[in-house]
């Protein structure tokens, strides 16, 4: 009978010992310390701007992260942080597989975090699996409602955490205790903490086999000099159990205990070949070697290996893993420009920005004194934290008269700008000249110190274009 | 794919083991692997959502609209919502805005940008049909973006003109008007010619030679409002003829059918129309399009007289009302210059010729 809707086969990943699985223990306590924690660390910018080192401030609406402060005309820069990321992926896939999914996805380091804390409470996989399967008793039902209660406890942590990144942490924390966040806070709260539960509690592999697209289309990063979990079916066939003592003559080094299915938190059998589900996280490979370890036979039956490798192995040959190759260049040539674009425009990112907008309508005025008057609005974006006082000049137009149409007495010599913000003024500039084409002029725009300057061209109309 | 019915084998992908659609696209098939079963709760969650939609929110068209949601939204009730939200919340700034003079105005950033933003909007709603969108003014419609005012361009004067207009229905409009020297046979030919060409001569255009006698005949008959200099009158709504601005033109022709059958524009009276802060606003806002005059000169720009001045309220008292230009349709050289005029345009620089 045909199938439409296919039961998820729940796994229970076996605990493992060995270098991946310490690496990935390494993995999780890095990346959720980072994550954790970073939204509590302090950065002094000064009286004007908030204190918190990595803060997205929506109402600002600006971004910090340490020295670094974006405005939002500069979100090009996290254009090219997603670049940067994207082909800082690629690479690392091209070179050594699915390394971010095995190790540093998010998906994967709350799955291992809900599936440890599993074990703690209840067993290892066997004993879950039974406890799971068995009739329900006093000890399925509290182990189950502590399991869980974990659970939630660490998603509303995640949730929490999210949202101090575009809050400032202590206080927000403060809030959480009086029990006085706004509605937004508590909605983002509420909805990240149920995400958590679900994906790392429930949807697990799920998530890599059915909505991750990058699960898709790794294979368009692979080539054969990349690294992947290969079964060495030369050494390891034919399997079969082995019994201490007996030969090794005439078969293959797989006992065929089935540790490395056991372990593995995608649920497949790595023996079967490379396949879609696998994140590459190496747990199989620490099983099994601890197995060939065990009776007696040399580790690497499962192991990182490139393609090539092991098909020369297959004809007894031998080839070394080669890290250059076009692939690899491509990529790295692809993060040098953009690393080398965006460091200059950290680098050179100026503290003053100055926009001219000319009048459209109308588009120039003729004086009673036969000057021609044109109109300008001009933006001065202060992107220090102190209030900051310039000076407009124009060059380009001999005699030029530049007066400013504003609250109060205010010169061209004394534009103030606040703190951290955008000053408009709306601008007129005069000049006893002929009627001719638009002339290029130029507005020059320095801070009361000289220490700033910025220039933004423009023009000056002086008849109407027919 | 296959039409033979009587192929009912399932068809088994030999690589996978698993069933196929039966479909066959150039030799490839479609494996029919299940969904996974969380899915199916996705979809079912989606319609549970769907029905809860339907009953919260308006959602079923019936004549003359849609069912009315429990939770009763609509979007009109939130635009009128968020306007409300904009009334009130100018309504803060409105109270403080009501009883400023316009010396207060000009120096409190926050008054100026209401008055800026209040005018400018209703600008575009009132005053643009006119003048403009951006108050460019055209032929017979004044440029408010220049210093060239006829009726005084003091916050002040423009706030009289915005509240009982120009020769507007409003007893204390601002009224004067030009005799017209030709048509009412005020000014023989001649005379008329010789003016025009001292008035291009002011600004150093090209004439036909009579300047000096029209200097005398300026003198006599115009001086009185635009004054010895030719530099206009604001308190008589006389124009500077000596500047480079000309409302009706500043060719020979324009100048010579100004004065044969004289100008009265005319501008309507707000008061009533708009409401005081409105009208306020609109004050504030052309007078700094850039034209706006100080006080007096010796005062600053932003000194301007309080909203009160005794000035402000004195009716313009203009001598030369209707009774004094006479019509005087027999003169001979008038009638000349009306046919020439109703022949066309063309006709206008040729009165030299008739008059000689």
């Amino acid at each position: 009978m045909l199938q439409y809707f296919a039961k998820q086969e729940k796994i229970y990943p076996k605990r493992v010992w060995g270098k991946y699985r310490k690496l990935k223990w390494l993995a999780m306590v890095v990346t959720l310390g980072i994550y954790y924690l970073v939204p509590f660390i302090r950065w002094d910018r000064g009286p004007n701007a908030p204190n918190q080192a990595v803060l997205i401030d929506l109402h600002g609406p600006r971004a910090y992260w340490f020295n670094i402060e974006i405005w939002p005309q500069e979100v090009y820069i996290l254009t090219g942080i997603l670049i940067l990321a994207a082909i800082g992926l690629f690479f690392v896939t091209s070179l050594f597989g699915r390394v971010w999914c095995g190790y540093t996805c998010p998906q994967t380091v709350w799955t291992d975090l809900f599936v440890w804390v599993e074990r703690i409470v209840q067993g290892d996989r066997n004993a879950r699996k039974r406890l799971q399967e068995g009739p329900w008793s006093f000890e399925k039902i509290w182990k189950i409602v502590v399991t869980h209660s974990i659970w939630l406890v660490i998603a509303w942590c995640t949730a929490g955490s999210f949202v101090l990144y575009f809050n400032d942490a202590p206080t927000l924390v403060q809030s959480f205790f009086d029990l006085d966040v706004s509605p937004t806070v508590l909605g983002f709260v509420i909805g990240l903490t149920a995400s958590t539960y679900l994906m790392a509690g429930f949807a697990r592999e799920q998530v890599c086999t059915y909505m991750c697209p990058y699960a898709r289309f790794q294979s368009a990063m692979f080539d054969k000099d990349t690294l992947i979990i290969g079964y060495d079916e030369k050494r390891g066939e034919p399997r079969g159990k082995h019994k201490k003592g007996e030969s090794w003559d005439g078969r293959g080094d797989c006992i065929n205990c089935s540790l490395c299915v056991q372990v593995c938190p995608m649920g497949i059998d790595i023996r079967d070949g490379l396949q879609m589900e696998c994140i590459a996280c190496g747990l199989c490979v620490d099983a099994c070697n601890g197995v060939m370890d065990q009776v007696g036979r040399p580790r690497g039956l499962i192991r990182y290996d490139t393609t090539n490798h092991m098909e020369a192995e297959v004809k007894g040959g031998t080839e070394k893993f080669r890290f250059i190759r076009p692939r690899t260049i491509y990529y790295s040539v692809v993060i040098a420009i953009v690393g080398a674009i965006m460091l200059y425009a950290l680098i050179f990112r100026s503290p003053l920005d100055l926009h001219v907008l000319h009048d459209r309508n109308p588009v120039f005025v003729q004086l009673s004194n036969g000057e021609i008057r044109n109109g300008y609005t001009i933006k001065i974006l202060n992107k220090t934290h102190e209030f900051q006082t310039y000076s407009l000049s124009l060059e380009g137009l001999d005699g030029a008269k530049i007066s400013v149409r504003a609250a109060g007495e205010i010169t061209a010599e004394g534009l103030s700008v606040p703190a951290d913000s955008v000053g408009s003024y709306h601008v007129l500039v005069s000049a006893d000249v002929e009627p001719a084409e638009p002339r290029d002029v130029t507005f020059i725009l320095r801070s009361s110190d000289g220490a700033m300057e910025d220039q933004y061209e423009s023009k000056f109309v002086t008849k109407r274009e027919r | 794919m296959s039409n033979d019915k009587h192929d009912h084998k399932k068809d088994i992908d030999e690589v996978s083991g698993v069933e196929t659609t039966g479909h066959s696209w150039d030799g490839l098939k479609e494996l029919n692997n299940p969904l996974p079963r969380w899915w199916v709760w996705v979809f079912l969650v989606t319609i549970i959502w769907s029905i809860w939609y339907f009953v919260v929110y308006p959602s079923w068209p019936v004549p003359g609209g849609a069912t009315e949601g429990t939770s009763g939204y609509t979007q009109f009730k939130e635009l009128a919502k968020n306007q409300q939200e904009i009334v009130d919340r100018q309504a803060a700034y409105l109270e403080r805005f009501e009883d400023a003079s316009f010396d207060q105005i000009m120096n409190d950033p926050e008054l100026y940008a209401f008055a800026m933003a209040g005018g400018k909007s209703a600008f575009k709603d009132n005053c643009a049909t006119c003048h403009g969108t951006g108050a460019e003014g055209g032929k017979g419609y004044p440029n408010l973006n220049d210093d060239d005012w006829i009726w005084g361009g003091r916050l002040t004067d423009i706030h009289q003109t915005l509240r009982h207009g120009i020769r507007a229905d409003n007893l204390d409009t601002r009224i004067s008007q030009m005799p017209a020297f030709g048509k009412d046979g005020l000014l023989p030919r001649g005379d008329i010619d010789a003016v025009v060409d001292y008035v291009l001569s002011l600004s150093g255009k090209e004439t036909h030679g009579h300047e000096a006698h029209g200097a005398q005949v300026f003198q006599q008959q115009c001086a009185a409002c635009h004054g010895p200099d030719a530099k206009g009158d604001h308190e008589f709504g006389a124009p500077n003829l000596a500047d480079a601005i000309w409302l009706y033109g500043g060719e020979r022709e324009d100048i010579f059918r100004t004065v044969y059958y004289a100008r009265a524009g005319m501008m309507p009276a707000w008061e009533g129309r708009l409401d005081d802060n409105t009208i306020k606003q609109l004050a504030v806002y052309i007078h700094e399009l850039g034209g706006g005059e100080a006080v007096s000169p010796d005062e600053g720009m932003r000194e301007a007289a309080p909203l009160e001045s005794p000035e402000y309220e004195k009716t313009e008292d203009i001598e030369i009302g209707e009774d004094a230009v006479a019509p005087q349709p027999d003169a001979p050289v008038a009638q000349d210059i009306e046919d020439n005029l109703e022949e066309g345009a063309d006709a206008v620089p040729d009165t030299e010729a008739a008059h000689e």
